[in-house]
This record gives C-alpha cells, structure tokens and sequence, in this order.
C-alpha cells in the first residue's frame, strides 16, 4: 500500500529522512545501498519504505560501496533510474567508479552525508569526502537544510539526466541528517509530472541496437572525451537554473547557485556552505545590529563551479572570508581556492582570507563566526590560513 | 531452433551461429578467450546482454572507435565485473515489471581469473549470495596476462610468471592454486563448473545449462595463453586436452550441490606431459626442480581423488 503525498503538507523529518522521502517519491528503479554512518539512515528509511510495499523499484543489498557504485553504473547503463547514498570511507571506497559513472555518462543520483575521512577515524561532519571527489565529473550541490536536500533530490534527477552526468547532493551529516526541521513535502503528482521519465540515448538491454559502453580509447582520443565531458560539466551551469525555474514553480523555492544573505551593502562577507551558515546568519543578524556591515555568501552548486556569478556577487566587498570545512593538505583549501580564482583581480578587488573549520566535526560557536567577520572589517589579511577552534 | 538440433549442438551446429563476437579484435594468434565467449554466447537461445571485467577481453575486443561486439556489452572496471552485471539484470527485472523492456535476456560476464578470483572475488561472492539471474564466466588464464603475466591465485605451484619468475633461490609461484570452483560451490547456487575448450562440447553443453537455470551460474574455463604460457600458436586445443588428461584441469559441474564428473580419462597422464610444452614450466624439468614437479602431481592427485569421491566416481 503506497503511502501518497497527495497535496502539500509539513512533516518534521531529520535530513537523512528528507533524502529517503525524496527518493521514495522519485521511485527509482533500482537503488543499490550499503550502510556507513549517517547515510546508512537513507538508506534504512528507504527500506523500510521498501518493507511496506511502496517501492516499485528494486533495491540491491551489496556487499561494498565499491559494488554499490559499480551495480549503479550496471543499472544506469541498462536504462534505469539509479540512486544512493553513501559517505566518508564509503565514498572513498567506490571512489574509481566515481570518474567512471561521470566518464561513461550516467545519470546516477547519490545522496552525500558529509563526513570527516580517515585517518585518523571520525565519524563526524567536515567537507572532506565530497571534496576529495570534486574533480571526478560528479556534478556537485551543498545543502543547509532539511528541506533544501528534499527539494535538490528532486532537481538532482532532472539536472542529470539532462547532462548525462551523476549528481551528488550534500547534506552535513548528523549536523543536518540528524536534526530534526520542518519539512515541506509536495504532491506526488506534482513531483511526478516535474520528473517525467528517464530516457536514455542508449541502452545496455537494447538488444536490437547493440552498444558497447566502457570501451578503451587510446592516446589519440582520450582527450577529446574528456573535454566532451568537460564541457557538459560546464553546461550544467545553464541546465541548472533551467531546471531550478522549473522546480521553482511547484516549491516556490528559488533555485540559484548560491545564497545571499545581507550581501550587496556589505563591506565584509564570509563564504561557506551547509549547516554552519546558519550560524553565521545569526551573527550576521547580530552584528548588523550593532551597526556592523557584514553579509554571507553561502555556495550551493560547487560543481560546476559559478564563477562569473560568484565574482559579480562578492566584486564589492572590502574583505571576505573563505571558510572551508575541509583540508587541501600542503595547499589552500578548495572553496578558498575556488573563490580566489572569481575575485582574483591584481587591480582591485575585496581581499581574501581562508579559514579552515569544523574538521572532524568540531564545534563552531557564534563567537567564532563574530572574530572572522571583525578581522575582516579591521583588514587583518595574510596569505596564510587561519584555523578556527584548534585547542 | 527445432529440439533435435538443440541438442546437437556440434562444431556443425556451432559454424551456423550468428556471429556475436565478431572477428577484427586484438586477442593474441591462439588466445583462448574469443573462443570460450563464442562458446558461450552461442548457447544461449535468448539475446545477450554482456559484461567484462578489466583484462585482456577489454582491452582487446572494445578498441574505441571499433568493437568486436555484436551484443551489448558493458566494461566498468577491474573489481567489480559481477557488481556491474548484478545492477543491469536488477534493471531488466525493474523495467520488465514497468513493461518499458519487454523482451526475455540472458546476462553474462567474461573476467579473467585476475578480476575472479582476486580482486573481483568479493563482488562475485556477493553476486552470488543475492541470486542474480546471470551467468559468471571466468576466463582463467592462470595469471594477470593483460598487464604482463604477474601471478594471480588462480596461478599453480612452479609456474614462472614476472612476479614469481625462476631464480636463483625461488623457482617459480611456491603457493598452490586457490580453487575458486569450490569457492563457488560453497554459495549454494543452481550451477557451477569447470571447463575447458577440450572437448568440444563440454563448454557448449555447459553454458546452456547455465542459462537456463534461474539464478546465478558459474563457469570456470581454462584459456590457454599463447603468449605468456609460451606455447604455439596453434595448439590451444590440445594443450586443454592435455590439462585435462592430466587432471590437471578436471571438468566437472556442480548442478543444486550434485557433484558430476564431465570428463575422466581413459589414461591419467603425469602432470610432466602437460608441463613439458610450455616455457612457463621450462625451469621444472631441470632435475634441481624435480621435488617441485613431485609436490605439485601430489597436489593433482589429491585434488582428482577427493573429486572423484564427491562425483561418486571413486
């Protein structure tokens, strides 16, 4: 007996739940899982959901991620509608099969729940695993909320099928996979229409039509596939706000690549993506109080990476901050690096400061946020990186 | 296919096949490979969806922008050839209950002993234990033949290959054989067996067998290797004869735990007939590497008794 969402409604959901509503409501075809905290809740929602009956599809209990991962690329090449959700070691483990999804044009679905990667062992929210991932061809969206993970499911899907490229949809793990909010839902007819179905330019199970996928391409071809697969990436900066505007007109959510908080009269802004720029907006709103002129830029889509976007929002700024929660080790790290190359203007243009936070998943407390934003007002920049909450 | 001629299915029968592996591929003069996968595919009655796994079949038979497949084929990478297969026949049965795929197919994977019984192990194990509909062919050429003959465990005791080769203080790979086949066995699945491209039929007969059961199957066929067994191009036939009259080799299959005898020689011949042709064994015939030669017969004759037994041919 299928549950159905028949017209909107609110739920209180934690985020990994969020992701599995989704999911269930996108019904893909086969939805190979295995467990590593804390996506193994998805997945555990999803079977249950399976339990009772109300999965059409097929769900494939493998014995590694790497299997995981290699049975999606099976699946997806067969013309099926695949998703997953994995992590931290998982997603390291299936990691090869990362560039081949991307490299043989897939349109898979993996649902992300940021965390720190060993060693030493943490099982707790940083940037790290996705990051290790983002050259792999994967197309790449960071989420703060509950609500946001439902809803970029949904968009995810859509956005991969249309760039015949995987997706990965992020979400910090138990900072937003485990908290309870309040979430929205939308009517399955709705989401069903907005889906639509997949319709793959080739089949593995066209029998008539007979494809080879995964074939060898030597030193005289190799390249061009990639910058064939480049350019897709890149494309994707278009497909996304298409398909964003689209999603928009059921949700009433707008679908950017980034989010602006109290940014275009700001002298000094902090960079950051996920749950933790919720911190910041407190402050933000604190300090703007107190007469302060500081804003956030919180970056959703990261792959393709919105540069001409990022550098018109953030041009006007004296200082910014970059906080990643990740390590680039023995270099800046990635959303600074990426950041740099918007704003990188010798001339004139806001001076940067990176930060590096919440690694293995360390606390960030609204004072730490209120020191970024007074360094930046007071012009204190160095090449360097800061560390913020290092005992 | 009339029922007479199905069961027929002789080198007659098998020249009137539709060409699914086509020729123009870069197997090596003599390779065991195309064979064993035309054997296979030629069985089976319904279409084809096909799998490799990373190995001297992928690298040889999809060379962008040609293809020797006439089927459809998917290469995914090295671990995980029974991963990949599991995920498309989990999509067949999707999408036939949806009615988008209606047609009725078999699913097949060709890995090499490198992708089965080492690194692809464990997705094979899992494959197996999930019960996909497919059948797993592993192309078992004794070592890692693509990347340049480096030991696999499927390699035998003595064998010289460039990570085992002969020196001065170690004679070729001190390890006996991991038996892959019993490892399978073990999994409790409809069908596994071992083969071979001697005698004709044997690997015909069994992959129809294979594909007709509902579940996973197994095969295990020795590919004789031109190159790296060092051996004539022409003699892939008869060195597999060889294999399996030494016993070397023995063919037998294991239908819902039923252990069945395919082949007994009329004459157990020594294991040194088999050697004998190959440079791979050349250093095992110097009589300093007799007591090797003497471990690895003890080792056959163990393996062929306990085999009879369970055939209940003993």
């Amino acid at each position: 007996m299928v549950k159905k969402t028949k017209k909107s409604e609110f739920v209180a959901l934690v985020g990994s739940q969020a992701a599995a509503m989704a999911m269930k409501q996108i019904q893909p075809d086969v939805v190979p899982m295995y467990p590593i905290t804390p996506a193994s809740e998805i997945i555990e929602e999803y079977a249950k959901f399976y339990a009772d009956g109300e999965i059409k599809g097929e769900i494939i209990l493998v014995e590694s991620e790497h299997s995981m991962l290699s049975a999606a690329v099976g699946a997806a090449a067969s013309g099926a509608r695949v998703m997953t959700a994995t992590d931290a070691q998982g997603l390291l483990y299936c990691f090869e099969e990362l560039s081949i999804a991307a490299g043989t044009r897939l349109p898979i679905v993996m649902n992300v729940c940021n965390r720190a990667i060993s060693a030493p062992a943490n099982i707790h929210p940083d940037h790290s695993d996705s990051m290790s991932a983002m050259n792999q061809g994967w197309l790449q969206i960071y989420c703060e909320t509950a609500q946001e993970v439902y809803e970029h499911n949904f968009l995810a899907v859509r956005l991969a099928e249309k760039a015949m490229l995987p997706v990965m949809v992020m979400q910090d793990g138990f900072h937003t996979s485990g908290n309870v909010a309040k979430v929205r839902l939308f009517p399955d007819e709705k989401i069903n229409k907005f889906l639509g179905s997949f319709k793959p330019v080739h089949s593995l199970l066209d029998v008539d039509k007979p494809m080879t996928f995964g074939a060898i391409k030597l030193m005289d071809s190799y390249f061009e596939s990639k910058m064939q697969e480049d350019e897709a990436v890149q494309e994707a900066l278009k497909d996304f706000l298409v398909i964003g505007k689209e999603l928009s007109k059921i949700t009433g959510s707008r679908y950017d690549y980034f989010e602006e908080y109290k940014l275009k009269d700001a002298e000094a802004a902090i960079v950051i993506m996920s749950a933790t720029a919720g911190t910041v907006k407190e402050v933000i709103d604190k300090m703007r109080a107190k007469g302060k002129k500081v804003g956030l830029l919180r970056v959703k889509l990261f792959r393709p990476f919105p540069y001409d976007a990022v550098q018109k929002a953030l041009r006007h700024l004296k200082a910014i901050g970059v906080m990643d929660r990740t390590f680039a080790l023995g270099a800046y790290p990635p959303l600074y690096s990426e950041i740099s190359n918007a704003v990188y203007n010798p001339e004139k243009g806001p001076a940067m400061q990176s930060y590096i936070f919440g690694i293995g998943g360390r606390y960030v407390f609204q004072k730490d946020i209120e020191k970024v934003f007074n360094e930046l007002l007071e012009g204190k920049i160095t090449k360097g990186i800061r560390y913020i909450g290092v005992r | 296919m009339m029922a007479e001629e199905k069961k027929a299915r002789d080198l007659k029968w098998f020249g009137r096949q539709p060409q699914k592996l086509l020729s123009g591929h870069k197997t090596c003069q003599g390779c065991g490979i195309p064979i064993i996968v035309r054997f296979v595919m030629a069985a089976s009655d319904k279409p084809v969806v096909t799998a490799q796994g990373t190995g001297c079949i992928s690298v040889t038979t999809p060379t962008w922008p040609y293809t020797s497949w006439n089927v459809p084929t998917i290469h995914n990478a090295f671990a995980c050839l029974a991963s990949t297969l599991s995920g498309a026949e989990t999509a067949y049965r999707a999408l036939k209950r949806k009615g988008v795929v209606k047609k009725e197919l078999n699913f097949v994977g060709f890995g090499g002993d490198g992708g089965s019984y080492d690194i692809g192990l464990q997705a094979l194990s899992g494959a197996l234990e999930r019960k996909h509909n497919m059948l797993y062919v592993c192309y078992d050429n004794q070592a890692y033949m693509n990347t340049g003959n480096q030991r696999s465990s499927a390699t035998n005791k003595g064998t010289a290959t460039t990570t085992t080769p002969d020196g001065l203080v170690h004679h070729g790979k001190e390890l006996f054989r991991k038996d892959l086949t019993e490892i399978v066995v073990s999994h409790d699945i409809p069908y596994a067996a071992q083969s071979a491209i001697y005698p004709y039929g044997d690997l015909v007969k069994k992959a129809a067998k294979a594909f007709e059961v509902k579940g996973p199957a197994f095969i295990n066929a020795l590919s004789p290797c031109t190159l790296f067994w060092g051996i004539d191009t022409g003699i892939a036939y008869n060195i597999s004869k060889l294999a399996v009259e030494t016993c070397y080799w023995p063919l037998y299959e294991v239908e819902n735990g039923v252990y069945k005898l395919s082949f007994k020689p009329k004459e157990k011949l020594p294991v040194t007939e088999f050697l004998k042709p190959q440079k791979r064994f050349k250093h095992l015939l110097a009589p300093e590497n007799a007591g090797i030669v003497k471990e690895l017969q003890e080792h056959i004759d163990r393996k062929w008794e306990k085999l009879l037994k369970k055939c209940s041919e003993a």
